[in-house]
Parts: C-alpha cells; sequence; structure tokens
C-alpha cells in the first residue's frame, strides 16, 4: 500500500507541470498585448511600455516565464500580481473557500442521494419505484442548469418563503452560513446526482449478478447481508471513482450556479478575469483547480486501492 | 438464544436417525424458467437419492438440468423467472419446498452446502479468504471475529493449504486455481453439512490439480461422512470417486445405476454414446465417437423421448412416448423402451 502510494504521488508530479505548463501557454497566446491595453484608448510611451514589459519579464522566452513563475507558486506561494499590481491571491483569497463550501456540499448530496436513489432503485428493478426514479433521472440531465438553477430559486426560494413565512432556502448570498449553499448546491449538483444514481443502479445490479453473490446466498446468510456487505462492497468501486472526479468538475462548473445565486466564488472570478484579459489571474486560479483536480484524484486512486484489493497488489 | 436449525424444522433433529428416509431425495422435481421467448422446460422430473457416505454423480452435458436441479436444492434460484411446478426435494424426509424462507435459510450452507466451478469468481475478490471463511462462523454460529480466524486457519490446513496461518489473510486473486477449489471446499464444510454439492468442482482446474480435488473431497466425505453430488460432464472424473450415477438428458434422469455397471454396460443409449465417445489410447488413429445432432431445445423439446432425435436404437413409439424409468435391475433403471437391446450391445 505504501508503495502503491509513493508511485502515484510520483506520477502526479509530471501531471502538475504538463497542466500548468498548458494553461500557462494558452492563456499567454491569448490575442492582445496586455500592456497596450494597460493604457486604453491612449498610444504607449514606447520607453514606459518596455520598462513594464521588463518588469513582468514579458520579453522573456515563454518557458523562462513559466518558470518565474512556477518557482514562485511552488517555492513561494506567490501567485504574482495582475497588471494593476494586486496580488494575485489577495484577488482569490476567500473566494475559493465559497467554492469549496458549494462544491462540498454538492458533492455530499450527490453521494447520499445519488447512491441512496441508485440504490433503491436497483433493489426494486423493474418496479415502478425504479421506473420513477430513471424518468426523473432523465428529466435532470436533459433541463440545464440555467433552467433548473432558476425555477428552484423562484420555487423553493421566493415562493416558499411566501407561502410559509419561513426563509428556508436563501435566493443569493452567502449571510445565512451554510443555509445558504443549500440550494446552489442541489442546482450545482443536479445533473451529477441523476448520473450517479443511474451508474449505482447499474453497478449493484451488475454486482448482484455475480458469482460470489450466488456462493453468498448458498451460505445460508440473510438478503441483507448479502446486498449490504457481499454487493454494496463491490458495486461502491466505481461510484467512488466516479465522485471524486466529480469534484473538480463541481468546482470548475460553478460559473452558472454562483451566478444565480450571486455567490462570490472562484467561478464567477474566473468568469470575470477572462472576459478582462487579467491573464495572472486567470492562470492562478486554473493552477490551483490543477492541483485541487489532482488532490481529488490522488485521493480517489487511494480509496480505490482501499476497497479492491486486487488494484492494491498489483 | 440464536436459533439453529433443529428449532425451525423440528423433523429434522442434528445428526438423528434416519428412519426410512434417505437423507436426500429429489423427488419428480420440475423446473421451468418463464422467459419472454417461452417457457424453458430445464428440469422434467428428476428423481435421485443421496445418503450418507454416498456419492451421486450427476453426469449429463450442458443443459442437461444437472446444474439447475442442485440450484433447486440450495434453493438459490432466482425466482422468478424459475418456477418450482411440481416435485418435492425432501431432506431427512421433510420437504425444503414447502419450508418458509427462513427455514429454508438454516438449511443453505449449514446443513447442505455447495461449491462452485470457478472458484476465482465464487469468491468475493474484496474480502480475505479468512474473512469469508469466518463469516460462516461469525454469522451462524456467533463467534468473535478472533475465533472465527482461527476455525478459517483449521479448515484451510483441513483442506491441506500450505502455510495456512499467514494465507488467512490473502485474498482470492492471491491463490492458485487449485488453492481456490480448496478455499471453496473449506468454505462449504465449515459447518460439517450433511450434504455437499460440487458443481463442477474441477472443470477450471488443470489435470494434475483436478486429481488432487477430486482426491481432497473424497477423503473428506470418508472422514465427516456426508452425501456427496457430484456434478460432472466428466466420465473421467467419477469413476474413481462415486457410488453412483445418474445420467441426465434434456431435464430428465435416462441412466440411475452403480457407477461399476454404467461403466461395464450401460442401458440407456445416451450414456452408451458417451462412454464411446471418450478418446481411447488402444484406438488411435481411428475417427473419434461422437452422438451425432445437437442437444435439445428447452424451449421446444422433442416429442417422446427427448433423446429419439439422436438415437441409433429409435424405434416409432420413441416418437410417440415417453419412456418411464424402467428398473432395470434392484439398483438400476433406464428411461429407454430398448434397454434390453442397448444392454445386451445389440444395434438395430
Amino acid at each position: 500500500m505504501g508503495r502503491y502510494v509513493i508511485r502515484r504521488l510520483i506520477q502526479a508530479i509530471p501531471v502538475l507541470f504538463g497542466a500548468t505548463l498548458l494553461i500557462f501557454c494558452i492563456v499567454f497566446a491569448l490575442p492582445g498585448d496586455p500592456i497596450a491595453a494597460l493604457f486604453g484608448d491612449k498610444r504607449p510611451d514606447p520607453a514606459i511600455a518596455e520598462v513594464l514589459r521588463e518588469q513582468y519579464h514579458l520579453n522573456d522566452p515563454l518557458l523562462l516565464q513559466y518558470w518565474y513563475y512556477i518557482s514562485g507558486v511552488l517555492f513561494r506561494g506567490d501567485f504574482g500580481v495582475n497588471f494593476a499590481d494586486v496580488p494575485v491571491s489577495q484577488i482569490m483569497a476567500g473566494k475559493f473557500q465559497v467554492t469549496l463550501n458549494l462544491a462540498l456540499t454538492a458533492l455530499v448530496m450527490e453521494a447520499v442521494i445519488g447512491v441512496g436513489l441508485g440504490l433503491w432503485a436497483a433493489l426494486r428493478r423493474g418496479k415502478a419505484t425504479d421506473t420513477m426514479i430513471l424518468a426523473s433521472t432523465l428529466l435532470f440531465i436533459s433541463v440545464p442548469t440555467l433552467v433548473t438553477g432558476f425555477v428552484l430559486q423562484l420555487l423553493l426560494g421566493v415562493k416558499l418563503k411566501q407561502w410559509t413565512g419561513a426563509d428556508i432556502f436563501p435566493v443569493a448570498g452567502t449571510f445565512a452560513g451554510w443555509r445558504s449553499y443549500l440550494l446552489p448546491g442541489f442546482v450545482l449538483a443536479g445533473t451529477s446526482i441523476a448520473y450517479l444514481t443511474r451508474l449505482t443502479r447499474t453497478s449493484l445490479a451488475e454486482t448482484l449478478r455475480a458469482d460470489y453473490i450466488r456462493t453468498a446466498t448458498a451460505k445460508g446468510l440473510s438478503r441483507r447481508r448479502v446486498v449490504g456487505r457481499h454487493g454494496l462492497r463491490n458495486a461502491l468501486i466505481p461510484l467512488v471513482t466516479f465522485l471524486g472526479a466529480d469534484l473538480g468538475n463541481l468546482m470548475g462548473g460553478a460559473v452558472i450556479t454562483e451566478t444565480i445565486f450571486n455567490l462570490q466564488g472562484i467561478g464567477n472570478q474566473l468568469f470575470q478575469s477572462v472576459y478582462l484579459r487579467e491573464q495572472p489571474v486567470v492562470v492562478g486560479i486554473v493552477t490551483i483547480l490543477v492541483l485541487i483536480y489532482i488532490l481529488a484524484n490522488l485521493v480517489v486512486d487511494m480509496l480505490y486501492a482501499l476497497l479492491d484489493p486486487r488494484i492494491r497488489y498489483e | 438464544m440464536k436459533k439453529t436449525s433443529a428449532d425451525v424444522l423440528p423433523g429434522l433433529s442434528e445428526g438423528g436417525a434416519l428412519g426410512d428416509h434417505p437423507l436426500l431425495a429429489v423427488d419428480n422435481l420440475h423446473v421451468e424458467f418463464r422467459t419472454r421467448a417461452g417457457i424453458v422446460r430445464a428440469v422434467n422430473g428428476v428423481n435421485y437419492t443421496v445418503n450418507s457416505g454416498e456419492t451421486l454423480a450427476v453426469l449429463g452435458e450442458s443443459g442437461s438440468g444437472k446444474s439447475v436441479t442442485a440450484q433447486a436444492i440450495m434453493g438459490i434460484l432466482d425466482m422468478p423467472p424459475a418456477v418450482i411446478p411440481k416435485g418435492e426435494i425432501r431432506f431427512k424426509g421433510t420437504n425444503l419446498l414447502q419450508l418458509s424462507e427462513e427455514a429454508r435459510t438454516q438449511v443453505r450452507g449449514q446443513r447442505i452446502a455447495m461449491i462452485f466451478q470457478d472458484a476465482l469468481s465464487a469468491l468475493n475478490p474484496v474480502f480475505t479468504v479468512g474473512w469469508q471463511i469466518s463469516e460462516m462462523f461469525r454469522v451462524h454460529r456467533g463467534m468473535s471475529k478472533a475465533d472465527g480466524l482461527k476455525k478459517a486457519v483449521e479448515l484451510m490446513e483441513r483442506v491441506r493449504i500450505p502455510a495456512a496461518r499467514q494465507r488467512v489473510h490473502d485474498y482470492p486473486h492471491q491463490f492458485s486455481g487449485g488453492m481456490r477449489q480448496r478455499i471453496m471446499i473449506a468454505m462449504s464444510i465449515a459447518l460439517d453439512p450433511e450434504v455437499l454439492i460440487a458443481d463442477e468442482p474441477t472443470t477450471a482446474l488443470d489435470v494434475t490439480v483436478q486429481a488432487q480435488i477430486m482426491e481432497l473431497l473424497a477423503e473428506l466425505q470418508r472422514e465427516s461422512q456426508m452425501g456427496l453430488i457430484l456434478i460432472t460432464h466428466d466420465l473421467g472424473v467419477v469413476a474413481d470417486v462415486a457410488d453412483k450415477i445418474a445420467v441426465m438428458y434434456a431435464g430428465r434422469i435416462v441412466e440411475n445405476a452403480p457407477v461399476h455397471d454404467i461403466y461395464k454396460a450401460p442401458a440407456h443409449p445416451y450414456t452408451k454414446g458417451l462412454l464411446e465417445s471418450i478418446p481411447r489410447v488402444d484406438l488411435k488413429g481411428h475417427e473419434l465417437y461422437a452422438i451425432k445432432g445437437l442437444p435439445p431445445n428447452l424451449l421446444d423439446l422433442p416429442t417422446g423421448c427427448a433423446f429419439h432425435p439422436r438415437c441409433p436404437y429409435r424405434q416409432d413409439d420413441c416418437v410417440t412416448d415417453t419412456p418411464p424409468l424402467h428398473e432395470v435391475s434392484g439398483t438400476r433403471s433406464s428411461a429407454c423402451h430398448y434397454w434390453r437391446e442397448v444392454l445386451d450391445g445389440e444395434h438395430q
């Protein structure tokens, strides 16, 4: 197990460098001169522009620029400054917390609702419950987040408050603490819940057809134990992979949800920064997202090894 | 207090006197699978009995209903689609098919156990073999984890797995095929079942390992005097260990006989065909005999005797009349109208 972990950690290093370099290149290959943009409509003074270029290392080769950047990030935790000299870390501060809260809320909902519904459907395969669950997942997959977001905001946020007088699901902002994340979290998790429900159903149904389930039954174990211990342990393995990989998606895909519910998160910031060509901010945010993605995948790999001994001993 | 099987099966005392009842009797068993394509008649009136210390080999090709019969005895058929419209399975005189699911669960694994063909897929990949063996003691005997593992080591030693004490914490994929089958066997005999059903236990193994496994089964049976039902399609496996043979074709028993009788002189054309299709060294160079035609379609069985389209002894009445099990001698029977001719070896 220890060697497996170390090997996975070492494998993560080239991924980190490769991904950040790629992002760095793409962002800096975007058309437009950021120095010229600083001067707005005025023609920049060539001498001043040259000093600025020197200051931001814009005259150096791209790889050297990348090195300045990544060494700053890795060794000093310094994400650089934007072209208005505001530290990128200061711009990101607090926003990651909002997005992380949102994504984790969504992940927990996904795991509980998705796996729960999927198991329920699998155990009632072919019956009315199963059909209903499957149909509703299809609905959630087909309707875009934009629609579910606004509809749920209106129904559970606005109307529910009007009818009952109780403010259970805040409509916008993060003023109500953890409750602020319930509605946006559900909206963000919507399609993932639906996919996970289907995946869980298939996974458990398939597992229950396995030979070792027949063996467990032949051992005289109760149906509850056969499904709950022998079946579930095996059916969980693909679900963990899906959940782990989805954390990255949830964080990166929070732009729409954050906009609908006016959450000042990283998705919102990323959108604005791309719009304003604030390249250092974009690279900074994406680098951290990549880090989280790598970390989540590492955790998945560990869990995977923990759940499936066949992988652990390879 | 934990319920033992004696509580739920008042007629069944632990190791008590058998009286007139055989240990296990399958009587006129029918099993159907109701599928969209139609009714698959997998078992159409099977009769056989096993007594303590006796080995019954159930012989037949794929689809002959031998495994389905075994699964019906265990009560592990998926119902639906499987249905048992007729027949009885009597364990010490008690019809298992009339027991409640709870009572049935008490018999399953504890009194009647089963081992399966492919031990790799039949063992759970995510639990250690020790966990899986000791589960029998933890669940059925309320033993602690540590005591259960101790029992598991003992059992693994009994089926002669080397270094059992260390290997008890290994997972199924870390064992060789033969060792895995030994673990399967250890698990099945954990609670000293009175009947053990082995469904093609050696099919997935090398020939040398096959012999070892058969030897192990025979030895365990001698020690514990359990009734052993050995399901196989391999006549070679059967000869050394079985006391009697039931040959199945299209969901029916076509011949019941003590093992030496059947090898000497089969009383059913299908058995005869099976014996003749064994490769023999003294006939090297000759074309290998094969029963002509294909196994029957269980959705649409032939009329009369199901074997008639492939039978060299066929007469007109074979097409119309289903032959009953004729008594050939006190210990033998054959479901063939012309068993006398077959027995005499006369070709029509």
